[in-house]
């Protein structure tokens, strides 16, 4: 096993997509001021440099259009990573996504693949307000023929984007602003690899278990260590994977603790929390001691003020609550 | 015989005055905007208007203000204020205060004063111009004599959903003005890497769509040709298309600190010294509105009523964190709670 190097989930993001573009060259990038300006939230900082415009490709504000491109050009066997800006952005290329992407392999009858990613930050950032801070990745994980992660660490992100570029089938790596400056242990390795459909155990305990993923994961592990302090013993399980999702590794989390909080950022009502939340109610019910809980965000448009912003997107504290009156 | 000419279009001194006043009040303004910004008073995305100042006082002078519509991106400090929307309101609203035009829940983006004729303030590049002719068809339909200005920059003129809109605003014959402002910038990239055509004003003839392109950097020429243009929608009630040049002096937002990696400090340069306002205290001068002590007298007038503004702004409270369920709904409310 090859050493290990700590670095950011940006690092981790942009590594992974330049060992994948050196190994393959039919990965190619398309995105909004992705080259010549490095990025918005600069991740692909220095990759127009080395590839030129041929693989780095910025595009006009198009998001329909270059969707619908890239995705022609994965029907014709090359392996684009499509950047949105920000993930709200991605509302306008759903057509062209939800419509033609996530069909193609089936209508082909299997016949033709659609080797693509779509990434990008998703949720809030810091006061973008109401059109700039929107939580997709339920709407994605809700169609069949799409794949969806959500990792939140820097290993993660370096182990499914490669996982993402190497599978045949259209593939939402959906990251949260919150998580570039995160640091973490990245394996020096690359070909490391995480398989989708494995959910993780990030923190044992015994009392309850904490269910989410992306940023939520970071709150998830915050407001175990507060439980600690209080003598209950949480859980943590980082989903990472929508579809597949990992039942398995969450119902055996459940087994243990007999108790379940799933945390997520989206709306609270019909976000992706629901859905597990729902599926552990389906099969775990003679394990639960109590309710499975929803912790999600306020079912408002996000303000701007930071003020009310602050409410509306879950943090330890309102985890906490939800907690509490489990007991 | 050219000096004839030119006098017949001189407009009266206090006109002149007018719009020399109202650039630098958004001038002044919008610094102080940035001011906000690095003091951590104001967040999230902000764009200034910085230069593009000449465009904005044009057209806003050339409608009947609080009967037409006015709608535009997130660029849209200038077009509200020139409206006569509070400025107090207007700053609070970029500090996210209660008093802001939307109780602080919009921010710089979104700056609305529908009774003023302004409909916003949108953050989805292209997505407010179908709305924009929307208004128009409103009118149409209503036979109210109202035209509404349709702003977008030159990055939103390649969205899709903009040349649908071009279509059907032919099509049904709406009194819309399409204007670009053109700033040679969407963001990043500039205008010859975003636009297969970069003479934008070209994208209405597909569409029967009368159109043209403009110097957004002279105050007098812009108010001609937008008078010009105004006049001409309000009479055959149709829409129209024009391209503005102009230039932003600051970065795209207050985030964007990368300035050096779409343009040169030469080429910033060279078109500070096309600033709108300097242009038109040129001309307050040659034609002895104005000397330089009153071109002084008027600055330090202005920075003062924006020091005011900013105080009072900055005085008020923030929102109650209650409000965060209010007005999703004209009628009723949403599930509360996490
Ligand atoms: C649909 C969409 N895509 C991307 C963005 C991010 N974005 C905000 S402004 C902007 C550049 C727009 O440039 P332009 O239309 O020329 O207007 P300007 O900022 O120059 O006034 C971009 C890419 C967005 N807000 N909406
Ligand atoms: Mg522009």
């Amino acid at each position: 096993m090859a050493g290990s190097i700590e670095m950011t989930y940006r690092e981790a993001l942009h590594k992974s997509m330049l060992e994948e573009m050196d190994k393959n060259a039919d990965v190619f990038l398309m995105g909004e001021d992705i080259g010549r300006y490095e990025g918005t939230f600069k991740v692909t900082k220095g990759l127009f440099p080395k590839y030129g415009h041929r693989r780095v490709i910025d595009t006009p504000i198009t998001e329909a259009g270059f969707a619908g491109i890239a995705t022609g050009a994965a029907m014709a066997g090359l392996r684009p990573i499509v950047e949105f800006m920000t993930m709200s952005f991605s509302i306008l290329a759903m057509d062209q996504i939800i419509n033609h992407t996530a069909k193609v392999h089936y209508m082909t009858n299997g016949e033709v693949k659609c080797p693509i990613v779509f990434r990008g930050p998703g949720g809030a950032a810091k006061q973008l307000s109401a059109q700039h801070s929107h939580s997709m990745e339920g709407w994605y994980a809700h169609v069949p023929g799409l794949k969806v992660v959500c990792p939140a660490t820097p290993a993660d992100i370096y182990g499914m984007m490669k996982t993402a570029i190497d599978d045949d089938n259209p593939v939402i790596v959906y990251e949260n602003p919150g998580l570039y400056t995160v640091k973490g242990i990245v394996p020096d390795d690359p070909e490391f690899k995480i398989p989708f459909g494995k959910a993780q155990i990030l923190r044992e305990g015994k009392d309850l278990s904490l269910i989410g993923y992306s940023r939520m994961t970071h709150v998830n592990l915050a407001t175990a260590e507060l439980l600690a302090k209080e003598g209950i013993e949480a859980e943590v399980v980082d989903v990472r994977s929508l579809l597949p999702l990992d039942t398995e590794t969450i119902y055996a989390s459940v087994r243990k603790t007999h108790r379940a909080v799933v945390v997520y950022e989206d709306w609270r009502s019909g976000g992706f929390g629901a859905e597990i939340a729902s599926r552990i109610g389906e099969d775990c019910f003679d394990d639960l001691d109590a309710p499975v809980i929803r912790v999600g965000g306020l079912n408002v448009p996000m303000p701007y003020a930071r003020v009310l912003e602050l409410q509306c997107i879950p943090d330890e504290n309102d985890v906490l609550a939800a907690v509490h009156k489990l007991k | 015989m050219a000096k004839q000419a030119e006098k017949k279009n001189l407009e009266s001194p206090a006109d002149l005055e007018q719009y020399y006043r109202d650039m630098l009040f958004i001038r002044h303004f919008e610094e102080k905007c940035n001011v906000a910004y690095r003091q951590g008073k104001a967040g999230g995305y902000m764009h200034v208007y910085i230069g593009m100042e000449a465009l904005a006082v044009g057209w806003m002078h050339s409608i009947r203000k609080g009967h037409d519509n006015v709608i535009t991106a997130y660029r849209d400090h200038a077009h509200a204020l020139l409206l006569g929307t509070d400025p107090v309101a207007v700053m609070a609203e970029i500090m996210g205060r209660k008093a802001g035009t939307a109780g602080g829940k919009g921010g710089s983006m979104h700056i609305y004063d529908p009774k003023n004729g302004m409909f916003g303030g949108w953050g989805i590049v292209g997505g407010h111009i179908p709305l924009g002719a929307g208004l128009a068809f409103a009118s149409k339909y209503r036979e109210d004599d109202k035209v509404t200005l349709n702003f977008m920059g030159d990055g939103a003129a390649n969205q899709g959903v903009v040349f649908e809109t071009f279509n059907m605003a032919s099509l049904y014959e709406l009194p819309c003005i399409f204007i670009i402002e053109n700033n040679e910038f969407a963001m990043g990239t500039r205008l010859e890497y975003h636009a297969a055509d970069t003479e934008l004003w070209k994208r209405g003839a597909p569409f029967g769509i009368k159109s043209e392109r403009v110097d957004g950097m002279d105050a007098l020429q812009m108010k001609k040709d937008a008078q010009r243009i105004v006049d001409w929608v309000r009479k055959e009630q149709k829409p129209y298309l024009v391209e503005v040049m102009t230039y932003r002096y600051s970065g795209h937002g207050a985030a964007d600190n990368d300035r050096q990696l779409y343009r040169t400090k030469e080429e910033e340069a060279e078109n500070l010294k096309r600033d709108p306002i300097k242009r038109l205290e040129a001309v307050l001068i040659e034609r002895n509105i104005a000397n330089e002590e009153k071109l002084e007298a008027i600055d330090a007038e202005i920075q003062e009523i924006v020091e005011k503004i900013y105080a009072e702004a900055d005085a008020s409270p923030f929102p109650d964190v209650e409000e965060v369920y209010d007005n999703i709904y004209s009628d009723m409310t949403v599930e509360q709670g996490h």
